[in-house]
């Protein structure tokens, strides 16, 4: 609890025992009502002289309908009718609800800070050997860093020295910890489990994976779901009706039944019922837990609204390669041409692509590790054709299909199911090399789970050809799969897509962040994943994942669903209590206690609802 | 300019709400937020004009619930 709060409590502490000693007094002593009223201003004043003081206050600012304006009203009005236990219960219990209500949303708040205790407090740079306590700020690109176990990697680094577990769990939900060796790309916010590291900075603190994560979860406020903006709206006009309504009861009651004093109390009761706050702080505070729940594993939601719409997805559209896919390419066939065996095409292959930089490049020579290779004397890349490499006297092509018509090579176009490189000797063709991508081992997973969740329609666009594209589509099972699509055919695809759903239908579209903004920024829900790294995909998505897991679509959507389902459960609950206190109040079959009660326990019981997002795990 | 500010002891929710009403009537602001579960106030408004904008703003804050503070 905070100071404010304490106090307060005990101010009510305070309160409710003098209540009830002057209430038995009232009880069992012959006071005269004068000398009653005065003895029971006591507690009412300990418990709302600060209500009163408020609404004074805000009367002056031209604040009419405030939540302490109407308390006031309500408690001096039934003091006047002579009301007087009741008007000081009703305060005690209003000011009791206050307080849990304070406490309540503290405690989600600051779960959801502990949620995101990502930020590192310092930094140990290494000034040739001397070591240097900096804050996180101050590290420059290039540093040298020191982190001892139980630190938290301040910035985004590479591994100089030194190997060790990291604990990402934080930042990614994943809560297998990463081991990482010399060379290692690692990420800002992860905390050192066990050796010592010295790590080369790679990004400034602002621009470090951190950084980005804290600044998408704090802005994340500033989108709101269409059903805040509802229940704000409702109750700007609520309020207003509600005394309006209780004014007339009182003037027309009063004046038909001529018994001022009943129908007085019950125009009171609906001022209690009137205080909007329980219903306003009902949604936002739902999806604030969603969005902090969410974080929690790896999803970092940029407003309420995204999860809201992501609740109605109905068709997700998915990118392949990265996605869906490793985005890794493996051999997975070797097709010598001519003379070579498999193992000597292989070795040719990777002795071209020695020095290249290429990714598939890289596979090739992954393939080629039990094989000797000889480095070439000379490489040239043909930018996004292939090579050319020279060894001695060969002169050596290695690329693409369109490489080896340029240079009128002769040969057998494979039919393929992924991507091939062709090789030629001397302008001889040689053979092929053929490299598939593999699916992500839990990708047909995170689909069948998707469907489950209500997604009905799976689609995939990718730039890839048809035969690699539906092999992995089949796979998969994926409803319906788009190939060989350039960026703009994405985006008019997206488009479709979306003018073909219903109106309440939502699309959602998930992909690497790479060259699919445009159709990020398109669908209903954008999803990129592991896209910390590329400001372009964090400012067109609206959901960013932090690592590339798309096990983490199935849990991002049941949030989702989950989240709408407490708003919709917190709003129908409060507005139903609300009108059902106002008609028993109206009939006279509430009294005061009833009403403050429906203001205070919906509000705590839509906390408590809310709070849920949060405990389960 | 777009800008954010934690708001102290701001104590409930439809007070937000109306401080963020009053606040985005202020000639000038293109978009306001105030958000009570993040005790902050997102205020997106002409860039000559900010420093102005923003006290008007706080000013409406202070009408609404006149304990609440703008950490500028």
């Amino acid at each position: 609890m905070t100071k404010k709060q304490k106090k307060l409590l005990r101010r009510i502490l305070i309160a409710a025992a003098l209540l009830l000693t002057v209430y038995l007094l009232d009880r069992f002593l012959p006071l005269p009502r004068w000398a009653a009223l005065l003895m029971y201003l006591a507690p009412y004043f300990t418990a709302g002289y600060d209500v009163l003081w408020k609404s004074a206050r805000n009367i002056s600012h031209g604040q009419v309908f405030d939540e302490c304006f109407l308390m006031a009203i309500a408690t001096i009005g039934a003091l006047i009718i002579g009301e007087y236990p009741e008007s000081v219960f009703v305060m005690v219990f209003y000011q009791t609800g206050e307080l849990f209500q304070s406490i309540a949303v503290g405690k989600s708040r600051r779960s959801i800070k502990d949620l995101m205790d990502i930020c590192p407090d310092t930094a140990v740079r290494l000034n040739d050997g001397e070591e240097e306590e900096i804050l996180p700020e101050e590290v420059e690109v290039g540093d040298l860093l020191l982190v001892r176990p139980g630190d938290k990697i301040p910035v985004d680094a590479t591994v100089e020295e030194g190997t060790s577990v990291l604990d990402t769990s934080a930042l990614t939900g994943e809560s297998l910890p990463r081991d990482v060796t010399v060379g290692d790309a690692v990420v800002s916010g992860c905390v050192n489990l066990s050796g010592v590291l010295k790590l080369r900075a790679t990004a400034e603190f602002g621009e470090s994976a951190v950084s980005k994560i804290l600044e998408l979860v704090e802005n994340s406020a500033a989108h709101k779901a269409k059903s805040e903006t509802f229940i704000t709206k409702f109750a700007r006009r609520y309020t207003p009706a509600v005394v309006i309504l209780a004014v007339l009861l009182a003037v027309v009651g009063s004046l038909v039944t001529k018994d001022p004093a009943t129908w007085v109390y019950r125009a009171l009761i609906l001022l209690v019922v009137s205080c909007p706050c329980a219903v306003v702080i009902s949604v936002p505070l739902a999806f604030f837990a969603g969005i902090g729940g969410a974080s929690a594993k790896g999803i970092l939601v940029k407003g309420g609204d995204h999860l809201e719409t992501a609740a109605a997805v109905k068709t997700a559209v998915f990118d392949k390669t990265g996605t869906l896919t490793e985005g890794r390419f493996t051999v997975s066939e070797v097709l010598p041409a001519g003379e070579l065996t498999e193992r000597q095409l292989l070795a040719l292959a990777a002795g071209a692509e020695y020095y290249s930089t290429h990714p598939l490049a890289a596979s090739v020579r992954a393939a080629a590790e039990d094989v000797r290779v000889t480095p070439p004397d000379e490489t040239k890349e043909l930018s996004g054709k292939g090579v050319l490499a020279v060894f001695g006297e060969r002169r050596v092509l290695a690329g693409s299909a369109i490489l080896l018509r340029e240079e009128n090579v002769e040969f057998d176009a494979v039919r393929d199911e992924g991507t091939v490189i062709y090789l030629a000797v001397d302008g001889v063709y040689a053979g092929a090399v053929k490299l598939t991508d593999q699916p992500k081992k839990r990708a047909a997973a995170a689909l069948a789970a998707a469907k489950k969740l209500g997604v009905k329609r799976t689609v995939m666009l990718t730039g890839d050809r048809r035969g690699a594209a539906e092999r992995i589509g089949r796979e998969l099972g994926i409803d319906e799969i788009l190939s060989s699509l350039l960026p703009q055919e994405k985006v008019s695809r997206m488009r479709e897509i979306l003018s073909a759903q219903g109106r309440r239908e939502k699309t959602l579209y998930i992909g690497d962040g790479i060259n699919d903004a445009p159709v990020l920024t398109l669908a209903d829900v954008g999803v990129a994943m592991g896209a910390l790294g590329s400001d372009a995909a964090i400012e067109a998505a609206d959901v960013v994942f932090t690592d590339d897991d798309i096990g983490k679509l199935p849990t991002f959507l049941s949030i989702a669903k989950k989240t709408a389902r407490i708003v919709r459960e917190n709003v129908a609950f409060a507005l139903f209590v609300k009108l059902l206190v106002l008609l028993l109040a109206a009939l006279g079959l509430a009294d005061m206690w009833l009403g403050v009660l429906a203001d205070v326990g919906v509000a705590v019981l839509c906390i408590l609802n809310s709070m849920r997002m949060l405990t389960k795990r | 300019m777009k800008k954010s500010f934690m708001l102290e002891d701001l104590d409930c929710a439809n007070c937000a709400a109306k401080m963020e009403r009053a606040i985005a009537e202020i000639p000038g602001v293109k978009k306001v937020t105030v958000s009570f579960m993040a005790q902050k106030m997102i205020l997106d408004a002409d860039d000559e004009r900010f420093d102005e904008i923003l006290g008007q703003a706080v000013k409406c804050v202070k009408k609404v619930e006149p304990d609440c503070v703008v950490l500028v």
